[in-house]
């Protein structure tokens, strides 16, 4: 997770956030899915929601900047249209779970945890999808892919660029 | 798969994950088109994963007069056929058929040899529709508990059972309720732990989205034992279809009653939410768990007290995982002497395990604990994929270890998988192959513990990257005879001073990889030679020009140009460009391209001969 926040305070839209901060009122432990709704309605964290939130649920900015980049699901920048996950659990890897993520590195031009400069897609790693049997395995926003090679990659980025 | 005779014909598609994976969405769109397109007078259905993950997509058929059977590999070019011969001829298709009520199968082999309790309903009921678990016995457990039964009765049921936590620890489930039970506190609580956060691990996925009431139900029923009125069920993010099964199945189950206020009549309440785990290992832990669901980041804290007094809001807290309470109901139902009649003396009833990684049929299946790896690998998993030869198998993940050949015939159970030095776990197994390299394995979760350690205890933080810094050193052929003991060192401070399992048990890969396969790290060490030919910095690719036919595929695929050679030409890799990717290797049909380990980098003539 990249340490610096993004800087978007003044630009930020917060009303669509105002209704989401309304629903978790007076709930305990609402933090993270609280984080996890922002995350959705923005594609990342932005630095004036984070501190929105720490001000509306009586928490210092640290401890919500904490929360946000101990959990991997976190972004403090923004992302691409379509995220590719490749998947890097046991199986994928003794499968050639690397060669999946070079080949996306190449046919994007970027490595892994980036975005590409049109903000299209981001690639990323994860530990373990659970589809092991169907090794190796890469996620595309919600949907899953399974016992790629090579030219699987290349032919489900192809459909996702046209 | 059902066994009683429909009234009319029923075509279920199998729409886990791994079966979406594998193209089921499309099959059954397709499937959905055509029937309407054909006015067919057939049901169209989803249902869960049935275990046979390796044939998916799955679809089975269902029609008055006719056996019920599962097709696998089913594609939308095969559904014209299938739809053709099977439904309108009424002409079974035996050569695609994965399992079948009234003939022999290639794969029957799969199903023959499991005891199904938790996977009760795997692959046969739709998680989307309550009545299709009310229909096989579903909530009767829970009714027989709010009528019949005692909290003390079920917690002395459950004990009787035998039944052991089926996260990984294995620890007697009875014994974890009567703590909690026996806890004051002025609320109480239930949690179901589906951080399932293992690599190579999916079955609690697979309950989760094929069967979330067994779950729910083996909730309610350990919130009834120990006095809580609230369930939290976390989840792991990375499962979408997990989670809108289980919103789905919570809705249902508050409409009919089996949740909220007053259940069935009686004085008991219950609730269950969902929290969404974020992406972090260590949340498997029970006490990182907890800091999650109240919303910090999930650190571990030092345990007693630990949750049972102590747990969510500093309240009494059952956790256990979900395999965990989906054996609950059936235990209540069958009886604790009927489950303890299955397994060992110390390990009763049956294990979920997945099977990835080099076996012929992977997917999940569930067995009687005492059975051998053995038994598992070969019989019910079919053996090694390509029939090659099995080096080992990983079980328990980052907290295991790897078991090799010579201990296959090692029964499944929690203290004899301990003394191998690796665990139990939580289910999953990875073989391997010689292709493997053990090295590379014991580096891979090094570097995934590392990642995950949350860096509260210094050993833990440190050590691990430490270990990983010198088996990334082995791997490239940098590595020093001191390296092997300055790792059993470190290993031996890990597991002392670190507060939880993630910690203790980090090292496990890399012990048991020490043990079993010592060889492979000197061959890595001394000889600079990777014997699995797996190791990047270590091997060497190079055509067979015996072989070779010229035919310029290896050249189109090489992401770096490194290989020349005219049409009808005999190839040539260069070394100095190849940065040892294999896709040649993958690509070449004619083997042609041959791995070479233990010639350094200096002399390139000797490769390229």
């Amino acid at each position: 997770m990249e340490a610096s926040l993004a800087t978007d305070i003044g630009s930020l839209d917060l009303k669509p956030l105002e209704k989401i901060l309304k629903k978790y009122s007076d709930k305990r432990g609402i933090l993270i899915p609280l984080l996890q709704e922002t995350q959705k309605l923005y594609g990342y964290l932005p630095q004036a929601a984070i501190i929105r939130i720490a001000d509306s649920t009586n928490n210092d900015i640290s401890q919500v900047y904490g929360v946000a980049t101990f959990y991997a699901q976190f972004r403090l920048k923004p992302v691409g249209k379509h995220i590719i996950r490749v998947c890097h659990g046991t199986a994928c890897h003794v499968s050639g779970a690397r060669r999946i993520t070079e080949t996306c590195e190449d046919q994007l031009g970027v490595h892994d945890g980036e975005t590409t400069s049109d903000r299209k897609f981001t690639l990323e790693s994860v530990a373990c999808l659970g589809c092991c049997s169907l090794a190796p395995v890469m996620m595309v926003d919600q949907t899953t892919f399974g016992r790629l090679n090579d030219r699987e990659v290349k032919k489900v980025i192809d459909n996702l660029k046209k | 798969m059902k066994s009683s005779q429909p009234e009319t014909a029923r075509i279920i598609v199998g729409m886990a994950s791994c079966g979406i994976a594998a193209g089921a969405a499309e099959v059954y769109n397709s499937l959905q088109k055509k029937i309407t397109e054909q006015k067919l007078d057939v049901q169209l259905d989803k249902t869960g994963c049935n275990g046979a993950c390796f044939r998916e997509p799955l679809v089975e058929i269902r029609m008055p007069g006719l056996p019920a059977v599962v097709y696998g590999d089913v594609t939308v070019k095969k559904i014209d056929q299938l739809l053709d011969r099977h439904l309108k001829n009424r002409q079974i298709i035996k050569e695609w058929a994965v399992l079948a009520e009234s003939f022999p199968t290639p794969e029957e082999e799969l199903f023959k040899n499991q005891v199904r309790i938790v996977l009760r309903n795997a692959g046969s009921i739709n998680p989307e529709i309550i009545d299709d678990y009310i229909s096989r016995n579903g909530y009767k457990a829970i009714q027989k508990v709010l009528k019949q039964m005692k909290p003390e009765d079920v917690i002395a049921e459950i004990k009787a059972s035998g039944l052991r936590g089926r996260g990984g620890a294995g620890f007697p489930t009875g014994l974890k309720w009567q703590f909690a039970r026996q806890s004051q506190g002025k609320e109480k609580f239930i949690i179901c732990n589906g951080d399932e956060g293992d690599p190579g691990a999916f079955m609690d996925r697979s309950v989760m989205e094929g069967d979330p009431h067994s779950v729910m139900e083996g909730m309610l029923i350990a919130g009834y034992a120990i006095g809580a009125n609230e369930g939290v069920i976390y989840v792991r993010a990375e499962y979408p279809l997990a989670v809108a099964h289980l919103e789905v199945a919570i809705q249902q189950a508050k409409e009919r009653g089996f949740l909220g206020r007053r259940i069935l009549g009686s004085k008991f309440s219950f609730d269950i939410s969902l929290k969404l785990g974020a992406g972090a290992f260590v949340c498997g832990e029970e006490t990182a768990l907890i800091a999650s669901v109240e919303g910090k980041r999930g650190m571990p804290r030092l345990r007693p007290p630990f949750p049972a007094v102590k747990g969510l809001w500093n309240q009494p807290t059952n956790i256990n995982n979900v395999e965990t309470y989906a054996n609950i109901p059936w235990i209540i139902l069958n009886g604790a002497s009927a489950f303890s009649a299955l397994g060992t003396e110390k390990s009763k009833g049956t294990k979920v395990f997945a099977l990835a990684g080099k076996i012929k049929r992977g997917g999940m299946v569930e067995v009687p604990m005492g059975m051998s790896l053995r038994e598992v690998i070969y019989k019910i998993g079919g053996g090694i994929k390509e029939d090659r030869e099995f080096k080992a198998v990983q079980l328990g993940g980052p907290s295991g270890g790897c078991v090799p050949a010579t201990l296959l015939d090692t029964p499944v159970d929690y203290d004899s998988l301990t003394e191998t030095g690796a665990i139990m776990g939580s289910g999953g197994m990875v073989v391997m192959d010689d292709m493997t390299c053990m090295v590379d394995v014991a580096k891979f979760f090094l570097k995934f513990t590392q990642e995950e350690s949350c860096g509260k205890c210094t050993f833990c933080r440190l050590g691990t990257k430490r270990m990983l810094e010198i088996l990334e050193k082995i791997t490239e052929g940098k590595g020093e005879p001191a390296d092997l003991q300055k790792l059993e060192v470190l290993a031996d401070y890990i597991r002392q001073g670190s507060l939880c399992g993630l910690g203790q048990t980090a090292p496990n890969p890399v012990l048991t990889t020490l043990k079993y396969f010592r060889h492979e790290y000197e061959a890595h060490i001394f000889e600079k030679k990777c014997p699995a030919k797996s190791c990047r910095e270590l091997i060497a690719f190079r055509v067979v020009a015996d072989n070779c036919t010229g035919c310029t595929l290896c050249a189109k695929v090489c992401p770096v140009n490194a290989i020349s050679g005219a049409k009808k030409e005999i190839h040539f890799i260069d070394p100095k460009i190849c940065t040892h990717c294999g896709a040649c290797y993958d690509a070449c049909r004619f083997d042609a391209i041959e791995v070479l380990t233990g010639i350094l980098e200096e002399s390139s003539e000797k490769i390229t001969s």
